[in-house]
């Protein structure tokens, strides 16, 4: 059976297509989900596209977390639900204390739209299986507000625990504390991270193929649990 | 009718860029001795009928989840007489 991959689209939802585009190429089904759902229709896992989720207003991410389809969310996420939130999907996951830690304003205030190179540094995560540890990637990068910021002890723990799954290299391009772009809940099953892997999965459209691996590496993880045959 | 006020900011160890870029601003429009800015939101909440502990209990706990996100800003809630 083809693991059924939910993409939610809030009104300001920009990257669904491209995430549900993400999800094909690297062999599932992508469904789609609509933020005013009132259950997630029994997908195996779901990615909380980039954008602007309700204008942006009041804070990245912050009415977004108040959504119907967010609660449901929220508990399935608790449970072992696959889940990846890319840009204005971690800051959902940030709002909604899924991740530790906050997404705030660039540090030099300006928006950033760029090919950044990222260290993945955690391949136990369920969305980064299938990279190595230390391998280095090329993916778009574009956000006003991605400075990762948390406070020392989240910081230390993230580190001590393995949790941050890659880390900026070359230049820190928003200001985030340690260079983080992205972490991992304790369980591996919720991963948030700044950049677009989504951007990144055809020579056509991307730089490189270098973010096809986390939706490859949700399906390893998927058929390696048993909630998916091969 | 009663207003009660919901004051935001970022925590003091929380850079703020914006607020930095008007200290910078603030120096070329002539106004010297402005060595730091924090800029914050104010909400101002129109309330009809009178404002009680459940509903102040009820307003404290809304600025704690939906107004402001606690891991970056503090609030204060003042009813206006």
């Amino acid at each position: 059976m083809t693991p059924r991959v939910g993409v939610i689209t809030f009104p300001g939802s920009l990257d669904d297509k491209d995430a549900a585009r993400a999800v094909r190429l690297a062999g599932g089904e992508s469904v789609s989900l609509w933020h005013a759902d009132a259950d997630l229709h029994s997908v195996d896992a779901v990615v909380l596209p980039g954008g602007f989720s309700y204008g942006d207003y009041l804070r990245c991410g912050a009415i977004a977390k108040f959504a119907p389809v967010m609660g449901k969310l929220v508990d399935a996420a608790n449970g072992g639900l696959p889940v990846l939130g890319i840009c204005n999907g971690f800051q959902v996951l940030t709002e909604s204390h899924l991740l530790p830690g906050a997404l705030t304003r660039n540090d030099h205030l300006h928006f950033i739209c760029r090919d950044q190179k990222l260290r993945i540094e955690n391949n136990s995560s369920m969305w980064t299986s299938n990279y190595e540890i230390g391998q280095e990637i090329l993916i778009p990068l574009k956000n006003g507000e991605g400075g990762y910021v948390a406070d020392e002890k989240t910081l230390d723990e993230l580190e001590g625990e393995g949790r941050v799954i890659a880390r900026y290299l070359e230049i820190n391009p928003n200001g985030s504390r340690r260079e983080i772009a992205g972490i991992t809940n304790a369980r591996g099953n919720v991963v948030g991270i700044m950049p677009h892997p989504e951007h990144a999965v055809e020579k056509l459209t991307g730089p490189t193929t270098d973010g096809l691996r986390f939706f490859t590496s949700l399906l390893t993880s998927l058929v390696n649990n048993g909630k998916v045959s091969a | 009718m009663a207003i009660v006020v919901v004051d935001v900011a970022l925590k003091p160890e929380i850079l703020d860029p914006q607020g930095r870029a008007i200290v910078g601003a603030l120096g070329r429009v002539g106004l010297s001795g402005v060595v730091d800015v924090r800029q914050g939101k104010q909400f101002v909440l129109n309330i009809d009928g009178d404002v009680d502990k459940a509903k102040l209990d009820q307003i404290h706990e809304i600025a704690a989840t939906l107004l402001s996100n606690p891991v970056i800003e503090d609030f204060t809630v003042q009813v206006r007489p």
